[in-house]
């Protein structure tokens, strides 16, 4: 079992927890992730890992509820514990100093990208970074994407926070500009976003990084559920990737595989709202 | 010897082979209970008196293992059953696993003298029959471990090569961990063999008495990523290690439309119902596609898993795809029949070239075409070519594909000094051991694609290395072992 140290609500609907993993916190890099079953019965799911500790032995994911198992995660508190847990996972990502690089998160991808950032600053770059949301509430890690950024900027769909607009738009202005020589550009966010970071990156010929979050069963490279097309050839994303060259993603083929399940899902999230609702009426 | 058989040798070979008894193939399409029951006391009674007491016992050498099955047969004449185990124990660890999934038919029951003139013995069945009456009388005492040794042995994967090692190295004495990437523990026998020939039960319990042996079982440890193998023997205190990691990455054709929506390789499919349960969604939360038509292409003994799978996940129309005719099908001939009993479709002489899909994404055809039998080709099989203009299209909304796997790339890619020869099989020599002294290889991972039994063969042979190894590697050693020189020289 792997207990919960620490539990914080970044957003009503993003948690961030400390778990206790002292074998995956010794090893994990950044890029690595876990694969995680919060329960007995539950699914095997990947999650990245935002950061380590490895003389606590701890590591921090930060969990968006959107399915059944993100919500259930999100259901717990300090004193519960994950069935399993097994990583690090995946290639970690190739950190380099390119003198400028952008750093572009939406979302809960922005969870993803810290640890990225936080290494290609330590490498000495200079590091430019964009992250938006839908809305205020779904910018997350601000502060911690400034403590390793040079320039920061932040944009929601609705303009509830920061420039309206999407990540894309300061990514164009920073890619004309000849004052900001950017030389390479990791993106992590919803597969729409990424695909029009790749695009818009493609037209300036700047080397992109996206890190693809495919459907996985064991995440150790058994079944090829998580097999996207890169350059027209098969890769699987648990063992191959999970990060990318964002111009060879065939994203709409990924966009579509990843909806393999949503009528099941529903299915299962009706179950968990139940589920949820009447422990709530016993705890009462 | 003294027979303890009733009958003269005359006699024996007019007893009729017994069957096991079987759930019908109607009923058992609708549960994932064992197809088979065995047989029953008075079926394996009856069994054992046909065996002819041989003097050169070709059965034991037909063995990967070695049982040695006429001293087994002697105690269930005594009806000490028990014994019977217990005799097979000392060769083979997992006497339930083997009794279920080993290919008899080519094996010892191949070379029984019976079967020359007659059906050899069911020893097979008698093997089960033996193993199934002790766990259900709680008859299991673990063996004695006569010495217990300092050095600690790593062993990697927990299918049988490495449980095998496992068990075999901790009688031996050694402090054993098996490290094991997934959550639960078997390998194979627990993603790949569905519950209808394996059960669970079986397993969990086969599994828990390796553990009586002292071997501690560590789960969510994927060997290369959480440690290294160098980590193990520099940082850890292993005095050697054993690779187990079986043949776990799917091959695909490689023909148009796999990446559509009910596309599967059977890795996934079988490892969605046998370790995750999706069979019983929404209890358990791992989701799996189904459909009423279902095509699974290969001719091997996963492609049954899959299609026999299929049909008890409701599927109307479960089609067998295979290239070459039922002589070349690589499944075993029991596999087979259960199959047609169970009304699966065999496809044969047809090869799938393209799979349909609709706007959305979901499989909804298999366009094939017809082949024909040529010349032989380098596996000695006549090679299937195709029938020019002979396309169809079958409609089915799943597709799986069996057809092959390959070792699992990330111990060779993080082991530097591994030697690896085609599709990244990890080379060992005779005595199991690898290019790198210390470390070990058996099953499927250094032979690409084999059977349960051939993989505890390797592991029992790479735990004798092992000892032998450890051994000649302490400061009174006499003289260097074969093994290191040989290992040096692989």
């Amino acid at each position: 079992m792997f207990p919960i140290i620490s539990k914080e609500v970044l957003a009503p609907t993003i948690s961030k927890f400390v778990l206790k993993a002292p074998l995956v916190a010794r090893k994990r890099k950044a890029g690595n992730f876990v694969i995680v079953r919060v329960i007995e019965t539950g699914e095997r799911i990947p999650l990245t890992i935002v950061d380590s500790n490895p003389t606590e032995g701890t590591i921090t994911l930060i969990v968006q509820a959107i399915g059944k198992t993100t919500k259930l995660l999100c259901s717990k508190n300090v004193g519960d514990a994950l069935t399993d847990v097994v990583g690090p996972l995946g290639n970690p990502t190739p950190i380099e100093n390119h003198g400028a690089v952008a750093c572009v998160g939406g979302g809960v991808g922005t969870a993803e990208l810290f640890p990225i950032t936080k290494a290609l600053k330590d490498a000495g770059n200079f590091v430019y970074s964009i992250i938006g949301g839908r809305t205020k509430d779904l910018v997350i890690l601000e502060q911690e994407m400034r403590a390793c950024s040079d320039q920061v900027f932040v944009t929601t769909d609705d303009g509830s926070y920061g420039q309206k607009g999407i990540v894309t738009d300061p990514l164009k202005q920073l890619l004309t500009n000849p004052q900001t020589p950017i030389k390479a550009v990791y993106a992590i966010g919803p597969l729409p976003m990424m695909k029009a970071v790749a695009n818009v990156t493609k037209g300036f010929g700047v080397h992109t990084l996206v890190s693809l979050n495919a459907i996985m069963v064991d995440g150790t490279g058994m079944c090829g559920g998580c097999r996207v097309t890169i350059d027209g050839k098969m890769k699987f994303a648990c063992v191959d990737g999970p990060e990318f060259d964002a111009h060879q993603v065939d994203f709409d083929e990924l966009i579509l595989r990843n909806r393999s399940y949503v009528d099941f899902e529903k299915v299962s999230n009706e179950r968990l709202l139940n589920d949820l609702t009447s422990s709530r009426e016993v705890a009462r | 010897m003294t027979t303890l058989n009733p009958l003269k040798p005359s006699e024996r070979m007019k007893v009729p082979r017994q069957h096991s008894i079987e759930q019908p193939a109607l009923e058992r399409v609708q549960n994932f209970t064992e197809v088979s029951f065995g047989v029953d006391e008075e079926r394996a009674m009856t069994e054992a008196t046909r065996c002819l007491e041989c003097k050169n016992q070709v059965c034991m050498e037909g063995c990967p293992v070695g049982i040695d099955i006429r001293s087994f047969i002697q105690f269930i004449l005594q009806k000490d059953y028990a014994g019977a185990v217990r005799k097979i124990r000392e060769a083979n660890y997992l006497p339930s696993i083997c009794g279920r999934v080993c290919p008899q038919e080519e094996q010892c029951e191949a070379v029984c003298t019976l079967g020359k003139k007659h059906m050899p013995v069911a020893i097979g069945k008698l093997e089960r029959f033996v193993a199934d009456y002790e766990l259900e009388h709680n008859l299991f005492t673990p063996p004695v471990i006569k010495e217990h040794r300092e050095e600690k042995v790593a062993i990697v994967g927990s299918g049988p090569a490495g449980l095998t090692c496992a068990a075999e190295l901790a009688q031996m004495g050694y402090k054993v961990t098996v490290f094991e990437a997934l959550h639960a523990v078997g390998g194979v026998l627990r993603y790949g063999i569905p519950e209808f020939r394996l059960p669970r039960k079986i397993l969990d319990m086969e599994t828990d008495r390796i553990r009586q042996l002292g071997v501690d079982i560590q789960t969510n440890f994927l060997v290369g990523r959480t440690a290294t193998i160098d980590e193990f023997i520099e940082e850890w205190g292993f005095s050697a290690v054993f690779l187990g990691t079986g043949a776990g990455t799917p091959n695909f054709m490689g023909i148009p439309g796999e990446s559509l929506t009910g596309v599967y390789s059977a890795n996934e499919f079988l490892t969605r119902v046998n370790l995750m349960k999706a069979n019983s969604f929404p209890e358990y939360d791992t989701p799996i596609r189904m459909g009423s038509n279902v095509a699974v292409i290969g001719g091997g003994n996963t492609a049954m898993d899959a299609v026999r799978t299929a049909k008890r996940l409701g599927a109307e129309r479960a089609i067998l795809v295979y290239r070459r005719s039922r002589q070349e099908m690589p499944a075993r001939q029991e596999e087979i029949h259960h199959a047609e009993e169970e009304g699966i479709e065999l496809l044969l002489l047809t090869n799938p070239v393209q799979i349909l899909g609709s706007e959305n994404h979901f499989v909804n055809g298999i366009e094939c075409q017809r082949m024909e039998l040529g010349e032989p080709d380098e596996s000695g099989r006549r090679k299937p070519v195709a029938i020019k203009g002979s396309e169809y299209m079958i409609p089915v909304q799943i597709v799986i594909e069996a057809v092959g796997q390959q070792p699992n790339p990330i111990i060779q890619a993080t082991t530097p000094g591994l030697m690896t020869g085609k599709k990244g099989v990890v080379e060992t020599n005779e005595k199991q051991a690898t290019s790198r002294p210390g470390i070990f290889a058996g099953g499927d991972l250094s032979r690409g694609g084999a059977t349960v039994i051939l993989a505890m063969r390797d592991g029992k042979q790479a735990a004798a290395a092992i000892h032998e190894y450890i051994q000649s590697k302490k400061p009174n050693a006499a003289v260097a072992s074969p093994v290191t020189e040989a290992a040096t020289q692989v």
